[in-house]
């Protein structure tokens, strides 16, 4: 008996945050359309609902009623996985983001390697779904897309490794307590940036949306979907955005901390923090996206292998051998 | 306790099932899925038996990496095609004695390891390492690494090295007529490298590129 009720506890506790996480992200699209307005002097989705905010709701609601249209040439069993894989991907990995000192799903003592495995896991629902269209524009957005993300993974990877070494733990509570006294986006801003860079790259967001560039791809892997599969892709796409969001936020800017141990900013409980991060850096990407033209392919590549890897993997020689002189290693 | 059991056998389950299906499959990007998915389900036994690090690192490495650049081979070859042509051709049992030997090869080398197991069970106590089980596995792992085993930790690294290298010489070529963007020349160019001013006569023009 108590097993089943561990087991419905369980269960509950994974609705409780999948659900929230699911309306932030209908939230979140409408909020980037209107940023992206808002800078370009337009309105942006304002009629259904409160400032617009339904948009989305019923965006999903026509996608829902539309058909699903599988191409008669596909591969039909993987086509319909791709988007399937995508959403799944995108939503498994909150398991492990920490909202606050005990409200967590799973404190798993690797919990940054599971996130960078499972973002880095992302780029199948991409390649399954641009092979398995069986059409040109699908595949080659696939082939650019995957391209892009296993080559700025790479950076991610070692910039985890700058924090890491200042944190001495792999476990994501343990960062942020380590963020107690001063934020990683201090000493560390310039990997800070160099991150933020290359999760705009990671998820696909303008500049680096070359695999959906809509003049010459049409909209890449998603071209031969519709209706329901198709606004699973989106869906996973922004969680996806959004969860890099919340890995930047925990990684540099110090999680559920508050900025300041005083009165008015700590009596805000400790999740508020973290989603008011999370929305700020979110902001940003959605800056971004309205004022900067899309990157050429060769300049992508150029700039993630020969800048920001040999600049990255310095850093880490530069963060190692400082904290060493100093004795400053976590740990001792 | 039978949980875990249960668990253990899904995921063994699914990954000799997923193993058999890399080689019976006739598509090969279908394979190439099938051995994705052996490498998940290898990668979820190993975090089972509590090597979390070396389970994720798989998931990372095998999975995030390595298995995409298959997929992207396997994908572009169109290799499909190739393997029906040589199912019909005769030439196909030739490679079947090279194919029974590594079989064996490997079939030996694994019953020399269980047998090991079986029939020494010592073979485990006499460890040279000592394991503090307080620490977590990552730890552990490292204080090892990067203390008693450096030296083979360097090689190793070498190794890949040489051969990263070497993959990089093969495959490098450079190519005549690609057009390509230095950055250094665009930004140093001056106003003098680009612009000249040329007195021009009266009914006679001016040559460019003389």
């Amino acid at each position: 008996m108590t097993e089943l009720f561990i087991f419905f506890e369980q269960i509950y506790r994974i609705l409780f945050l999948l659900i929230p996480v699911l309306v932030s992200v209908a939230m979140i699209v409408w909020l980037d359309r209107r940023v992206w307005a808002f800078v370009q002097k337009r309105r942006g989705p304002n009629v259904v609902g409160p400032f617009g905010l339904f948009q989305t709701l019923a965006d999903a609601l026509k996608y829902i009623f539309k058909e699903i249209i599988i191409p008669a040439s596909s591969n039909k069993v993987i086509f319909i996985l791709a988007p399937i894989v995508t959403m799944t991907l995108a939503l498994i990995a909150w398991a492990v983001i920490p909202f606050s000192e005990t409200f967590v799903l799973a404190d798993i003592n690797v919990g940054i390697l599971y996130l960078f495995a499972v973002s880095s896991l992302g780029v199948y629902g991409i390649i399954m779904g641009g092979w398995a269209s069986n059409s040109k524009y699908p595949f080659l957005g696939a082939i650019r897309s995957a391209a892009q993300m296993v080559s700025y993974e790479v950076s991610i990877g070692v910039i985890i490794i700058n924090v890491l070494l200042c944190v001495g733990s792999l476990n994501l509570s343990d960062i942020v307590l380590a963020q107690k006294d001063l934020w990683f986006v201090i000493p560390l801003f310039p990997m800070f940036i160099i991150f933020f860079i290359s999760a705009l790259a990671e998820t696909n967001r303008p500049p680096f949306d070359l695999p959906e560039a809509e003049a010459e791809l049409v909209a890449g892997y998603q071209t031969e979907y519709s209706g329901m599969m198709y606004a699973m892709f989106w869906l996973g796409e922004y969680a996806n955005i959004l969860l890099m969001c919340a890995m930047g936020s925990i990684l540099f800017l110090g999680g559920w901390l508050s900025p300041l141990d005083l009165f008015p900013f700590n009596v805000i409980p400790a999740p508020i923090w973290l989603i008011l991060k999370i929305l700020f850096l979110f902001i940003l990407f959605a800056l971004i996206k309205a004022i900067v033209p899309r990157y050429r392919y060769d300049q992508l590549m150029k700039l993630g292998w020969k800048i920001f890897l040999p600049f990255s993997l310095i850093y880490v020689v530069l963060t190692a051998s400082f904290l060493m002189y100093f004795d400053l290693l976590p740990g001792n | 306790m039978i949980a875990h059991a249960i668990v253990f056998y899904i995921f063994s389950l699914i990954a000799i099932v997923s193993a058999i299906m890399v080689t019976v499959s006739r598509n090969t990007v279908n394979s190439v899925f099938f051995l994705i998915l052996d490498f998940i389900s290898i990668s979820c036994l190993f975090i089972m038996i509590g090597a979390e690090f070396l389970g994720m690192i798989m998931l990372i490495v095998y999975v995030g990496a390595v298995a995409v650049l298959f997929l992207f081979v396997v994908m572009m070859l169109n290799v499909a095609q190739q393997k029906n042509e040589w199912f019909i051709s005769k030439g196909r049992s030739a490679h079947i004695p090279v194919g029974l030997l590594v079989s064996l090869i490997i079939f030996f080398e694994i019953i020399i390891v269980i047998g090991g197991w079986k029939y020494k069970p010592d073979l485990i106590d006499s460890l040279a390492i000592e394991i503090n089980t307080e620490l977590t596995n990552t730890q552990t792992l490292g204080t090892v690494i990067y203390t008693d085993y450096i030296h083979l930790f360097q090689l190793s690294g070498m190794v890949l090295l040489v051969a990263m290298i070497g993959a990089i010489v093969l495959t490098y070529r450079q190519r005549s007529g690609v057009k390509r963007q230095s950055y250094f020349r665009q930004i140093s160019r001056e106003r003098k490298d680009g612009i000249e001013v040329v007195e021009v006569e009266n009914n006679k023009g001016v040559k460019i590129d003389a």
